[in-house]
């Protein structure tokens, strides 16, 4: 990644709640339910032919495009954050009111838009910040794999 | 308020809805008139029931009538569905705590069938997707989504954030869909809504729907505007000439030009129905469900199953409210639908319902039919397969166990 600059490394969001948090990435091409696609038991995306199935959602940053359906989403947030398979913030392309209402009431932190294609610098593994209070959302460094 | 002098829940309610509103940048709040809540042990968990015994112990009351929408437990069927005596408890502890906060607790998804219907602009704070689409389509009443705290908030501070469907600007269509379809039953309307919802996933998408051949009836819209909420997370569509702030093509997109022009056909639609695949696996479970049956829809099960039995081996389900079972019993529909064999299940949704999964496993479940679009979107977290078909051919699946296709 040599020549990138700090801001290469960065992305704006434009909307945003919650504490600074880093962690790593998981990063989906399908939007996100955590009625439709979670087992809220184990944290694992479940529903058959998801692009994250098999997936553990628990303390990573889920970088998805769109948010699905579902008023439950709302006590869900706040369900899997007591079970402790939450994760540690959710990055939305678009997101609904639930989505927004289910993380706030949950503490979890959330965010909505970005200013440039996430999928082209984050991949699924790499370590990322993200900070509400500048609205941004951070590549730290390259995972692993 | 904030202040805490009302007591700590209802400062924690307007504290949550002040983030919210600054998310969204919401200037200020509008008073609302009727809340709609989410609430029961399966969708809140433990956790969220704690928090309920906590506001409810502080002596919280909704300020305005607040009611609730489908459950998990028919207390009725516990036994028979083998669900989980402790959650079963759980719920009734709920309700009851439900109840010390002054919330109605009607126990259905078609609120706007059977107990409020709010008026052009009206503002309400209501949850359960199907129920806020309608509000703000066919009644032109001002809703967001509201999650079951953010509902339980509103309840509690009898207001919401200004954002989102409160607001014109985003009251007005996005994009146009010509209707070049033959709509026969209410499969094919949420089919159109799966249609047009899987491509435009976006709660700011506004569907202007045009081509309309008939005034479709309000069971029909049920069924569009669940499914656009659920496969397109949308809360809001027109139709011109039947929705009430779409007199005109002009109007419903007030000014603005449509971002895109699409048409639905026949071959869309039965491209739908062959888009399901029964795997190889029996059809022996078939569900009307999400959203509950209308007195209409279930007259028209009692018809069609009438002197039938469900096929040895198959099971089917029909969930209701409260209101509507009570009537169907009157007018004899109940009696001609539960004679065939059929479970009627009130106050519940199929898909919420406490034990779903064990029960897949244990009635060995794969696939489901339904004329629910939403209901065979929505059910996949639960590993069902689910089948589409219109609602006399589910009824001839439910009687045969074999796909009519």
């Amino acid at each position: 990644m040599s020549g990138r600059t700090k801001t290469g490394n960065t992305i704006r969001v434009n909307r945003a709640f919650g504490n600074i948090v880093e962690g790593e990435a998981l990063v989906s091409t399908e939007g996100f339910s955590p009625r439709y696609d979670l087992d809220r038991w184990s944290g694992l995306i479940s529903r058959p032919g998801h692009a994250l199935e098999g997936h553990n959602i628990k303390d990573k940053i889920l970088i998805t495009p769109s948010a699905k359906g579902g008023i439950a989403a709302g006590w869900a947030f706040y369900d899997i954050q007591h079970k402790g398979i939450a994760p540690k913030a959710f990055v939305f392309g678009v997101t609904n009111p639930v989505m927004v209402q289910g993380a706030v009431f949950a503490g979890i932190t959330i965010t909505e838009g970005w200013s440039a294609d996430p999928y082209a610098l984050i991949r699924t593994g790499d370590i990322v910040r993200v900070n509400p209070a500048r609205r941004t959302l951070t590549l730290v460094r390259r995972g692993n794999s | 308020m904030l202040r805490g002098e009302q007591g700590r829940a209802v400062q924690e309610a307007l504290q949550l809805q002040l983030e919210v509103g600054r998310f969204f940048g919401a200037k200020r709040f509008v008073p609302v008139s009727n809340v709609h809540m989410m609430g029961d042990i399966e969708v809140m968990g433990d956790a969220g029931k704690s928090f309920l015994e906590r506001a409810a112990q502080s002596g919280a009351k909704c300020r305005q009538p607040t009611t609730t929408n489908a459950r998990c437990i028919d207390f009725a069927h516990v036994e028979h569905l083998k669900q989980d005596s402790n959650e079963a408890r759980k719920e009734k502890e709920l309700i009851a705590c439900l109840r010390r906060m002054d919330v109605i607790t009607a126990d259905t998804c078609i609120n706007y069938q059977t107990l409020y219907q709010p008026h052009l602009g009206e503002h309400v704070a209501w949850g359960d997707t199907g129920t806020v689409i309608y509000a703000n389509s066919v009644f032109g009443a001002r809703s967001n989504f509201e999650a079951g705290p953010a509902a339980l908030a509103a309840g509690l501070t009898g207001r919401v954030p200004e954002y989102g469907f409160h607001l014109d600007e985003h009251r007005r269509g996005t994009f146009q869909v010509n209707l070049k379809v033959d709509l026969n039953d209410l499969a094919d309307w949420g089919a159109i809504g799966k249609i047009v919802g899987s491509g435009h996933q976006d709660y700011y998408a506004v569907p202007v729907f045009t081509g309309i051949k008939r005034t479709p009836t309000a069971d029909e819209l049920k069924q569009l505007g669940a499914a656009l909420a659920s496969y397109g997370s949308m809360g809001m569509f027109h139709m011109v000439g039947v929705t009430p702030e779409a007199p005109t093509l002009k109007a419903a997109f007030g000014g603005r030009k449509p971002k895109e022009v699409m048409t639905v056909s026949n071959r869309d639609l039965e491209k739908v129905y062959a888009g399901y695949d029964t795997q190889n696996n029996p059809l022996n479970l078939v569900v009307f469900s999400g959203p509950q049956q209308s007195l209409f829809e279930m007259k028209t099960l009692a018809t069609l199953l009438k002197g039938r039995k469900v096929a040895k081996g198959s099971q089917l389900f029909i969930t209701t409210s409260n209101g509507v079972k009570s009537a169907a019993k009157d007018l004899g529909y109940l009696q001609d639908i539960e004679q065939s064999g059929a479970i009627v299940l009130e106050g519940v949704c199929f898909y919420i319902l406490q034990n779903l999964p064990q029960m897949r496993v244990r009635e060995g479940w794969s696939n489901l039919v339904t004329n629910s679009a939403k209901l065979a979107n929505i059910i996949g977290a639960h590993k069902f397969n689910t089948i589409l078909r219109r609602t006399a051919e589910c009824v001839d699946i439910a009687c045969t166990g074999r796909d009519v296709r």
